[in-house]
């Protein structure tokens, strides 16, 4: 590695931070930083170096498959997958999906988004967040929660174990059920499960009221550096209902610029994907989406609980909506919250709006309707299916002939859209917290940390987040090492 | 305090490691759910991806290993933790078969790379591999890049299975699993 560093300073006479690896859990990612003869940051960018290419093998194959198939792009939101997939294969086969199915689907959906973000909040992002961005590296892990918040660590384990056991309940398993199939669902859930469920919520709302009080602790906490953590204006892409309420399964597709002011709105996924254009790089196998209209740099776009939250005109449900009006203290009037640290925080409201819902949906009669599947044949030739993923907006977009073999296959994910946020955050963070000749661990963990805030899911070509082991080098522009630091 | 003649009970070094798959197998072993909190006082995780470890360490007793072998960087790794480890299992069916993953392998890499990225500046060719792994011509179930001590298939492996398994592994005893809990899919 040294001499490669060499090599490239030879050529530019510059001075290189390697970050490598920063996941494992992500995927397989690394960062590298370039700092100036003055040790300011002259660039940042994080490197994708996972590939599978399903949009590739998938081609030949029958639509019918594809829930199943796509699924395992991701385990943490295969839910997701499973959702958008058989909302395109809905599209080709041109009917009408039942009432009750689409309840359903939704009842599964805000499952996945508990126990998804409920992830991210305490296992993953939690030991920073309660322990301290600089607390131990040995310690700074889910075990080490276990040992200093045992209570906290169970809850968010027991908030987890909900969300999947719904998702169980309903589809047989909680990873990769083979539930949701093109024109409905293959079973409903029984009146004992559903009073299992209604029971539990009381806890459930019990330890969100705790992790908001966590939250908005750290928010104090870490005031000084918010403005550090990705914190610009981007547009900001999500579903929103027909009303303009926060929505995760059907509706259209709003833009928002970083002052609040809509940019489009009612937007079918097909108009949406006209206007979206994927760069590529050489460096990353991950593509760089942008909103065409605005160009490269102007049409970067972030999804997700951050961008959902700022989309929406309300969430539709007391607590979320008295928890997003705090929230929205944070952007000012009118205006979008723009610091990616906030994505942790609407990360909570999103697992309250989750929570009510499935109260909602639990309750309600129409759950008893027993048609849950329409049935047919191939009617269109391309069908395009769109959800809310828990890291944002998820497109599956199929072309197949006559007999439902697929000849093209998109697959748009959450967490590529983010991907040009992702490196200004990274180059961001750089800027403020690497200058000179000096690394330390606390400032690792703030550049992971960076990350970490997207909860980013890089496959869906390949995901989980979770630790992400750091190996920092500064070297001088002769290359010599300056400092060192590695945790493990 | 401990009595005297008795050694304190060591606790067992266990990795687990995510190669080329969904991270559903991690999911499922998370399903474990307040099992978890218990599992954790009878093992140190010391590498993984829910851990703060950069290299993979020396004496590791048990590596659950997830995903498929599909770049130069895979390769690497599981040899290393060949060499490491005392047990290492293939966990579930990507590492067992090649499952989904292994789904590329009647393509070429250069057509799959090509049907993929389209621009001029797409990850390919030597630019590319300066900074990314080289992917490898197959995707191998992890048995064809190194020995394996014990299967556990599944997609995923339910939790049910992976605490049958912990359960054996902790009291040094032979993993039987019972026939259903040795299915694919």
């Amino acid at each position: 590695m040294a001499v490669d560093i060499k090599a490239k300073m030879k050529v530019d006479m510059k001075k290189t931070v390697t970050i490598e690896p920063i996941t494992r859990i992500e995927g397989h990612a690394k960062i590298t930083i370039d700092l100036d003869d003055a040790g300011q940051v002259a660039d940042a960018r994080f490197h994708v170096t996972e590939f599978r290419g399903f949009e590739k093998f998938c081609i030949g194959r029958s639509f019918w498959e594809m829930p199943g198939i796509t699924a395992r792009v991701c385990g943490i939101c295969p839910v997701s997958h499973l959702l958008a997939s058989s909302k395109a294969g809905d599209a080709i086969l041109g009917v009408r999906t039942p009432a009750p199915a689409v309840t359903l689907r939704r009842l599964m959906n805000y499952a996945q988004m508990v126990q998804s973000h409920a992830l991210s909040f305490f296992l993953l992002s939690g030991p920073d967040l309660l322990l301290g961005m600089d607390a131990d590296p040995a310690e700074r892990n889910m075990a080490g929660l276990v040992k200093m918040h045992p209570e906290v660590a169970r809850a968010g384990i027991r908030l987890r174990a909900f969300g999947q056991a719904l998702i169980r309940a309903l589809g047989e398993r909680s990873v990769h059920p083979s539930w949701s199939v093109p024109g409905g669902v293959r079973g409903s859930l029984s009146t004992a499960d559903k009073e299992h469920f209604l029971a539990q919520l009381p806890e459930m709302y019990r330890t969100l009221d705790m992790a908001l009080d966590l939250m908005k602790d750290a928010l104090d906490r870490y005031a000084g550096e918010l403005n550090a953590y990705g914190a610009f204006p981007s547009l900001f892409v999500g579903l929103v209902a027909s009303d303009g309420g926060l929505e995760y399964y059907d509706g259209h597709l709003r833009i928002v610029d970083g002052n609040g002011r809509i940019v489009e709105d009612n937007l079918t996924p097909d108009a949406f994907l006209n206007q979206i254009r994927e760069a590529e790089e050489t460096w990353s196998y991950l593509k760089f989406p942008y909103y065409t209209p605005f160009g490269t740099e102007g049409g970067m776009y972030r999804v997700g609980p951050l961008a959902r939250l700022n989309v929406c005109d309300f969430a539709g449900t007391p607590r979320a909506d008295r928890e997003l009006r705090q929230f929205r203290h944070f952007g000012g009037p009118g205006k979008t919250v723009n610091s990616s640290f906030y994505y942790h925080y609407a990360r909570l409201v999103e697992i309250l709006h989750s929570l009510e819902r499935i109260e909602e949906i639990l309750a309600d009669e129409i759950l008893l309707d027993h048609h849950i599947r329409s049935r047919a044949g191939v009617n269109q030739n391309v069908g395009i299916g769109v959800s809310e993923a828990p890291r944002g907006t998820l497109f599956h977009h199929y072309q197949v002939d006559d007999n439902g073999m697929l000849e093209k296959v998109n697959l748009i994910i959450a967490t590529g859209q983010n991907n040009l946020a992702m490196n200004k955050t990274i180059k961001q963070l750089a800027t403020r917290f690497i200058s000179g000749n000096k690394l330390d661990e606390g400032l690792l963990n703030r550049v992971e940390h960076g990350i970490r805030v997207f909860d980013p899911c890089l496959s869906c070509s390949t995901h989980e987040a979770g630790r992400m082991p750091l190996h920092l080098q500064l070297r001088a522009a002769d290359g010599m090492l300056m400092d060192e630091i590695k945790r493990g | 305090m401990v009595e005297e003649g008795k050694e304190i009970p060591k606790k067992i070094r266990l990795a687990t490691v995510w190669l080329g798959g969904c991270s559903g197998c991690h999911m499922s072993l998370l399903d474990l759910d307040e099992a978890l909190i218990d599992l954790l006082g009878y093992v140190d995780l010391v590498y993984g991806p829910l851990v703060d470890a950069k290299e993979y360490p020396d004496a590791v007793d048990i590596c659950l290993v997830e995903g498929a072998v599909t770049n130069v960087e895979n390769l690497e790794l599981a040899r290393r933790i060949r060499t490491n480890t005392r047990t290492v299992v293939s966990f579930g069916d990507c590492a067992v078969t090649g499952n989904v993953t292994s789904m590329r392998n009647r393509i070429p890499v250069s057509d799959l790379l090509n049907a993929v990225y389209h621009e001029a500046s797409a990850p390919i060719g030597a630019e590319a591999l300066k900074v990314l792994p080289a992917l490898l011509k197959k995707v191998i179930p992890l048995h064809q890049a190194i020995t394996v001590d014990l299967f556990l298939p599944g997609c995923p492996p339910d939790p049910e299975r992976i605490a049958a398994v912990f359960k054996a592994l902790v009291a040094s005893a032979e993993v039987d699993l019972p026939a259903d809990m040795r299915t694919f899919g």
